[in-house]
């Protein structure tokens, strides 16, 4: 029997099965391609730790993360709970809020085109 | 006009977080052929159909992106050339001697306004392995996973791209085959220096030097097919597709390697001359050009780089 992890993030509480990432389970349970969890989202890019956009904040819960971008993570917001949740691996069930890196002016915001 | 001047993408240098798996994703599922290891740790890595030594480059780091993409030249005295042209439009151009890749004569190198760092040179060495030549079979064996024929283009994103746009024209030769017009402006141009719709591409993006993906060749959509069937059997993470693109008219999908670079496997592509007009697409169909059977964006296409 796997063992399996509860997620929560702003309310909403998700399964994680034992050596799954996070963004795996959030689109499971969302939708392929999709990740929208409570009133807030965890935005689904590379799944693959280079391009940041599904950063979160561990606020409790034991976890371990896989090879991902320095750029977007540094060794300090490492040790502060900052991860990728395509490489975040839960050990313990997770409590998570997105942290979304402040970016300069966003010239491509699809919602303006 | 002949092809000359500039010829065609020649390399990429992409960064990887792990070598091991890149190599998985590179060799196994992709079909690029292994070249050599260097002395640094890059791995060179070449397509089935090209007769140049390697055309792709791989460096492990800690972040992921693209350390700079050359284009081969015609000959050595277009270095010359084209060094006197780029300076004289104003940016600096540095150099890189003979060997500093295994096989490649001495680069020159530049930054576009948008950030990315491109160089041209003009000698590499013919592939131990390459296409046949006397009585050419089909190919010299058997191709491998998704049977990518060769790097065919690159989609940078960053900022400035209507200077990119001045200098890839009026210094190198290229022409534009197909824009992006909004009302605020110019969002994404496909430049081209030979019979291709694009041999490298740019969008418009807040941070410099950014990578959305770089582009492999296949036949048909056929083996696009038999690529998205690698795809899910090997859980790599795709982005969209099997589908097209409106702009190009390239049969398409887009998906990631193991370190979040961007790939594209990409068949067809309409013939472009240098008399040609430039095709345009406007916000009313934007949808439709990026992706022409969904017909809209989805929102990582213009959000998800590295
Ligand atoms: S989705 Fe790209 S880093 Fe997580
Ligand atoms: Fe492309």
């Amino acid at each position: 029997m796997t063992t399996t992890h509860t997620i929560h993030l702003d309310g909403a509480a998700f399964p994680c099965r034992d050596s799954e990432t996070v963004i795996a389970a959030l689109e499971r349970a969302a939708g392929f391609g999709a990740a929208a969890v409570g009133g807030r989202r965890v935005p689904v890019g590379c799944r693959q730790g280079g391009c940041g956009v599904c950063r979160v904040h561990v606020l409790d819960g034991r976890y371990r993360v896989g090879a991902q971008s320095r750029a977007h993570v540094s060794a300090e917001e490492s040790d502060q709970g900052i991860a990728l949740a395509c490489r975040l691996i839960p050990e313990t069930d997770l409590s998570l809020s997105p942290a979304p890196r402040a970016r300069g002016k966003k010239t491509n915001d699809i919602n303006n085109i | 006009m002949a092809v000359n001047g500039v010829l065609r993408p020649g390399f990429i240098q992409l960064r990887v977080l792990d070598m091991a798996a890149a190599l998985t994703h590179y060799v196994d599922r992709m079909g690029l052929n292994l070249v050599s290891t260097g002395d640094d740790g890059r791995v060179y890595l070449k397509g089935w159909d090209e007769f140049d030594r390697h055309s792709v480059i791989l460096r492990q780091t800690d972040e992921a992106g693209m350390d700079v993409m050359g284009f081969k030249v015609a000959a050595e005295a277009d270095l010359e050339r084209f060094e006197e042209r780029i300076r004289a439009w104003g940016l600096a151009v540095d150099h890189v001697a003979a060997g500093e890749q295994p096989g490649v004569g001495r680069r020159i190198g530049f930054t576009l306004p948008s950030g990315h760092r491109i160089e041209l040179y003009a000698t590499i060495e013919l592939s131990s392995n390459h296409p046949p030549i006397l009585n050419p079979d089909v190919w010299p064996e058997e191709p491998r996973g998704m049977k990518a024929t060769r790097f065919d283009h690159a989609l940078l994103y960053g900022p400035n791209i209507d200077e990119n746009l001045r200098f890839f024209t009026e210094v190198l030769d290229f022409s534009l085959a197909e824009k992006v017009e909004l009302p605020d402006g110019l969002l994404a141009i496909w430049l081209t220096c030979s019979n291709k719709a694009h041999d490298i591409a740019f969008v418009k993006h807040a941070d410099p030097g950014k990578f959305h993906h770089a582009a492999f060749f296949l036949e048909s959509w056929f083996d696009i097919g038999h690529a998205a069937d690698i795809m899910s059997r090997y859980n790599i993470s795709i982005d969209i597709g099997p589908t097209r693109h409106g702009i190009t008219r390239g049969q398409t999908i887009y998906f990631f390697d193991p370190s979040g670079n961007r790939n594209e496997v990409f068949a067809g592509g309409y013939t472009y001359y240098p008399d040609n007009p430039t095709r345009m697409w406007d916000h009313n169909e934007l949808g439709k050009g990026i992706f022409y059977y969904e017909r809209v964006l989805n929102e990582r296409f213009l959000t998800v780089v590295t």
